[in-house]
């Protein structure tokens, strides 16, 4: 079985971003680059399942320019067998990204989509569930657990109060959550090995899929600042403030 | 044309969320219905007919609705979409996993997590955890929205809307719930509290957690945690406040050992009076507190429990 574990390449993770003055978005020039954590997560269950016999090949897909290609080769380096990268703008819409990658699905005859919950950029939380329904594939959406056995697959997911376990059957699309796994640093010889594996590219026009956005970011700004509070300097303070000043006890 | 709200519910009770999902639907056009799929569900039905600004409820009941599944109500809300301008849905688990594959159906980019309506096609949301929020203007003729529920008020439940039956959609039966562990606790709910009593790496040990659940019981609050107190064991992960876990708004929101890294503050700087106990007087958390107390929490917290 053939998995494929469409990823972003995002900010990373602990760089304080910057929204730019004119509100046109955040600023990405000169920042670090990184695979999103959660699309690490989804790469690093999908070379789990390779290495366990269950999956013959891990393929890596994202859609970008090339600036994105060294994210991609971070992604090899970790375990991934080869890569696919669909050349278009950098911030295409969600659901622009789950037809293209609906179409790379098809070409590949892939068994299996991993992919993370979310991008820790757009946060929009959508392009796994709406790959799924233009497959008309099952779904399971932030696992933290996946267990194969043939073509039926068992997945936990962590649902507001608990977890969930789900049944369902392949092909199908799983997203990870953060604790699917803890990812593999990428070895020395491997980052090595990364830089000779095959990355294909496909023109957006070779897809059929019209990317025409339909969202117009009007404005990107700070959030409000929460005014500087004071230091109280007792318990017995603390809780006059908070009966008295603030009246929420 | 009319908006139809998704309401979440356990086919016995309505869930609070769906409230101020209402909320916002009503700021978004008029005409509000609120569907109710389940099974057996029908007092859901009678409590989502009394929320305020709710013009009708469309009730489907089938078996296959019994646990939410978003295959099985995806087709349903599809075949219902028609009739509507905006579908909307509270940003729960639930609802993050149902409508974007309504979305992609419909062929609609979802605009997810909103906090504020605009006007009926301009929404803010929050990008790169809280860090900047953008209002974005939405081309579709059907809109697809998820609403996060402490961007707004909890609507009232003085109404009285018709409640009309539908015709359940056929089952699809691709994904079965095969079993639920759900954290039972007789405390509210972290997401829906008015007090949550937030614990962190400083608290050190599942056993220390009791001194938080102290405070939180006198209180009448919820209990949450850090993701680093998460990551080691003292609490499950359902307890976690922050970017990768609930984003809360309560009241009041008691951060004790909590050292405040940027993911935990994206989950809890809405709240509207934030109190931090640390021990570590350049803790981050003390910048958006409005009462910091440099203490030992073993010391402060057992001292706050007698007091109140």
């Amino acid at each position: 079985m053939k998995i494929l574990v469409p990823v972003k390449r995002v900010i990373d993770a602990y760089v304080s971003i910057r929204v730019k003055s004119d509100g046109s978005g955040v600023d990405t020039n000169n920042v670090k680059m990184s695979l999103n954590p959660f699309c690490e997560i989804a790469l690093e269950e999908a070379i789990r399942l390779k290495e366990a016999g269950t999956a013959s090949e891990v393929v890596l897909v994202s859609v970008g320019s090339g600036d994105i290609d060294t994210v991609i080769r971070s992604g090899l380096a970790m375990g991934a067998d080869r890569a696919i990268r669909v050349d278009a703008e950098d911030d295409l819409e969600p659901l622009a990204i789950a037809k293209i990658l609906k179409h790379v699905v098809e070409q590949e005859e892939a068994g299996l989509v991993i992919t993370g919950k979310q991008s820790i950029d757009g946060d929009n939380n959508q392009t796994g569930q709406m790959l799924s329904a233009l497959l008309d594939w099952p779904q399971a959406t932030f696992a933290s657990e996946v267990a194969l056995d043939g073509s039926d697959a068992k997945v936990t997911r962590e649902i507001d109060g608990g977890l969930e376990t789900v049944a369902l059957s392949l092909p199908a699309v799983v997203t990870t959550d953060l604790r699917l796994n803890e990812p593999r640093y990428p070895t020395l010889p491997n980052i090595m090995k990364a830089k000779k594996k095959p990355l294909d590219v496909i023109a957006l026009a070779d897809t059929g899929v019209d990317a025409t956005k339909r969202n117009t970011v009007v404005n990107v700004s700070p959030p409000e600042e929460r005014s500087a509070g004071i230091m109280v300097e007792s318990v017995e303070q603390l809780i006059d403030k908070l009966k008295n000043e603030a009246k929420v006890i | 044309m009319s908006i139809l709200v998704i309401a979440e519910h356990d086919n016995s009770e309505l869930h609070v969320s769906t409230l101020n999902t209402v909320t916002a639907a009503t700021q978004m056009g008029d005409d509000v219905h609120v569907l109710v799929a389940g099974s057996g569900a029908g007092d859901v039905a009678a409590q989502a007919a009394k929320v305020s600004g709710v013009g009708k409820v469309v009730h489907a009941d089938a078996d296959h609705y019994k646990d939410a599944v978003t295959t099985e109500l995806s087709d349903l809300i599809v075949g219902l979409a028609g009739d509507y301008s905006h579908i909307v849905a509270g940003a729960t688990t639930t609802g993050k996993d149902l409508m974007p594959r309504v979305a992609a159906l419909l062929d609609s980019a979802q605009i997810s997590d909103i906090i504020a309506v605009d006007s009926a096609d301009t929404f803010k949301r929050p990008i790169y955890a809280g860090n900047a929020i953008a209002t974005v203007q939405n081309a579709d003729a059907k809109k697809v929205i998820t609403v996060r529920p402490t961007g707004f008020d909890a609507a009232a439940t003085d109404g009285s809307a018709e409640v009309a039956t539908v015709e359940a959609s056929a089952e699809n039966g691709s994904t079965k719930v095969v079993g639920r562990e759900l954290t039972v606790s007789e405390r509210p709910d972290l997401g829906a509290a008015s007090i949550v009593v937030s614990g962190g790496r400083g608290v050190g040990s599942a056993e220390n957690f009791k001194i938080i659940e102290g405070l939180a019981d006198k209180l009448g609050a919820a209990v949450g945690a850090s993701r680093a107190a998460v990551d080691a064991g003292y609490v499950p992960n359902d307890y976690q406040v922050g970017q990768t876990g609930k984003v809360v708004a309560p009241n009041l929101y008691v951060a004790v050992g909590i050292s405040g890294a940027i993911q935990h503050l994206a989950g809890m700087k809405d709240s509207k009076v934030i109190v931090a106990i640390n021990k570590d007087e350049e803790a981050p958390i003390f910048q958006v507190a409005d009462y910091g107390l440099v203490a030992d929490l073993f010391e402060a917290v057992p001292e706050m429990v007698s007091q109140l």
